[in-house]
């Protein structure tokens, strides 16, 4: 069982956004594993053990991704990729991280692909599906529950609180949803062994792939921050006078109820 | 003349307003708006489309599309694609349009801007404005090579009214194979009927909530006023509440019209979820809880006393 990770390394949720000339402020930001694809990791390692198999982590990034990569090794990954794409792609979208993701998997033997379902930076959930399409595969996005019985597999997907139970077969595109597993902490002798695993550096020229036909199809022209919100009114008095008061706001003033 | 193609979508046999507020974003950038509506006994609902901002409604129906999948789908779809030939592309920001919209993306070489909030200029000028970190900051974005597409994120955009448009309907036959996903079993859990991320009002609880019958009193709340519960991540984390209801950068980015935040004490990774909601109430026992700095109104008290006495409230308002 081929089993690849798609990775991306995100910003800690606690982090708050600050701007420096248009751009995020990265300096001294905390990074972690993006929480959705922390879940895509544990479910591969818990298919790999039950059906033996190689899990495979890949990243689009700079070598500061090495860092969440070297995690994932630790908690049990037994290969890490990271595609440096920086020196020939600028401001990559969607369209191009999916291109050169594809491209890199198109050439290896995949039974199962798992990613988490959004990333929460960017927040829209397009690369793994754009991969699954480009590698001409099937795919279930925000699974809960993945069971494989050969190369039949179930899988349970949340769809706005709703459950689907979905038949289909590897290979397969699957993302991970909150609920599908309790992903793990890398143990102490999970880290040293880390250190050791293969990590492999790939760029565009390695893949055979041309930078002109994976310029962005999109351009972020502008970032700003929400503007900062006015203190709002602390209600006072006896409670049953605060909760009339409240209700009132609410009509009256505010008019949602 | 520009060209848009938009899929609308009916949940539990009704239209979503999501639907409405793409068609009405798709007339912001084109000039010609056909709609699709896909699936199994939709073609009742063409009609109103027609009346609400669509020019022409093509209605695909095969008991194979009674659940969405996106082979299904997107073969419909990219039938419609070559006979409607459009500038620009819409979905609604749904489980299905997140789903599908990528798919659509991919075989068409083409950006997609995802959750999108509002929208500026008009045809190939439009810029979009869409949330990142969860709403912690925002972008610009424009198009700068092939077609334009995008999702929107509902309850942001203004529908139009009915009598806006006076389109046709024309039903269409597609040519549907090889569906690699097969949808089983479908079991409804959703609470009360409101999805969150298209709920107007939300009444959300945290650790404050203290056990999953404390939410009784929330979902009470909810009920009165049409809207739906959800929680934080603590309140999930202590399995107070399904994973499905959790608000957050983990979990739902919801923009409703009045946001109850009930013993939520107002982690920055919350509060990336919930922020944009138009009206925010903070009830929580301590007064120097984080959530009370982005709240527009704050009750310092135990959930449990104010909550039902705001319920009581309401229902004598709502009375009169």
């Amino acid at each position: 069982m081929e089993i690849y990770v798609l990775l991306k390394r995100t910003f800690d949720t606690e982090e708050a956004i600050q701007l420096e000339n248009g751009q995020i402020e990265e300096d001294g930001a905390e990074f972690i594993i993006n929480p959705y694809d922390e879940y895509a990791v544990e479910e591969a390692i818990r298919v790999r053990d039950a059906q033996s198999g190689t899990v495979t982590v890949v990243t689009v990034g700079p070598e500061d991704a090495d860092k969440e990569l070297r995690t994932a090794l630790a908690m049990g990954a037994d290969q890490a990729v990271r595609i440096s794409i920086e020196d020939d792609i600028e401001e990559a979208d969607h369209y191009s991280i999916s291109e050169v993701l594809a491209g890199y998997l198109k050439e290896q033997t995949v039974d199962l692909i798992i990613a988490g379902n959004v990333a929460v930076d960017g927040g829209s959930g397009q690369v793994a599906p754009r991969v699954a399409e480009l590698l001409d595969i099937p795919y279930v996005t925000t699974i809960t529950k993945l069971e494989l019985n050969g190369t039949d597999a179930v899988v349970t997907r949340d769809s706005e609180g709703d459950t689907e139970v979905i038949k289909t077969s590897l290979p397969l595109l699957v993302t991970a949803q909150q609920g599908l597993n309790e992903p793990r902490y890398p143990s102490l002798p999970g880290i040293m062994k880390a250190k050791k695993k293969p990590l492999e550096e790939l760029e565009l020229s390695d893949l055979e792939l041309d930078e002109d036909e994976l310029a962005p199809r999109l351009e972020t022209v502008e970032r700003f921050l929400p503007p900062n919100k006015a203190a709002g009114k602390i209600l006072e008095g006896d409670l049953s006078t605060q909760v009339q008061e409240l209700a009132s706001l609410l009509r009256n003033e505010a008019k949602v109820v | 003349m520009s060209k848009a193609l938009v899929l609308a979508e009916s949940r539990d046999g009704n239209l979503r307003n999501v639907s409405f507020e793409a068609i009405a974003a798709a007339n912001l950038v084109a000039d010609e708006v056909v709609v699709a509506l896909i699936g199994q006994n939709v073609a009742a609902d063409a009609a109103q489309l027609a009346t609400r901002g669509a020019h022409q409604v093509l209605v695909v129906e095969d008991e194979r599309l009674q659940h969405y999948t996106p082979d299904g789908y997107g073969q419909v779809f990219m039938q419609l694609l070559d006979r409607v030939a459009p500038d620009v592309i819409v979905f609604g920001h749904t489980s299905l349009g997140k789903d599908l919209s990528p798919k659509i993306a991919a075989k068409l070489q083409a950006g997609l801007i995802s959750d999108v909030t509002s929208i500026e200029g008009s045809g190939a000028d439009a810029s979009f404005i869409r949330p990142i970190y969860s709403g912690k900051a925002f972008e610009k974005v424009k198009v700068s090579e092939g077609k334009t597409l995008f999702t929107v994120r509902p309850n942001n955009i203004e529908p139009l009214a009915e009598g806006s448009s006076e389109g046709t309907v024309e039903s269409v036959t597609v040519e549907l194979k090889d569906l690699r996903t097969i949808v089983s079993e479908v079991v409804r859990k959703a609470t009360g009927g409101v999805d969150l991320s298209e709920a107007k009002v939300i009444v959300a609880g945290g650790r404050g909530v203290k056990s999953s019958d404390g939410f009784a009193p929330l979902q009470e709340l909810a009920d009165l006023l049409g809207g739906a519960v959800g929680a934080s991540r603590g309140a999930c984390d202590a399995d107070y509440c399904d994973y499905a209801l959790q608000i957050g950068q983990t979990g739902k980015v919801v923009t409703p019209d009045l946001y109850i935040a009930c013993g939520i004490s107002g982690a920055i990774q919350h509060l990336a979820g919930m922020s944009n909601a138009k009206v925010i109430v903070a009830i929580n026992k301590d007064p120097e809880a984080n959530i009370f700095s982005v709240a527009d109104y704050g009750i310092v008290g135990d959930l449990f006393d104010v909550v039902p006495l705001l319920t009581a409230e309401f229902k004598k308002m709502l009375v009169h």
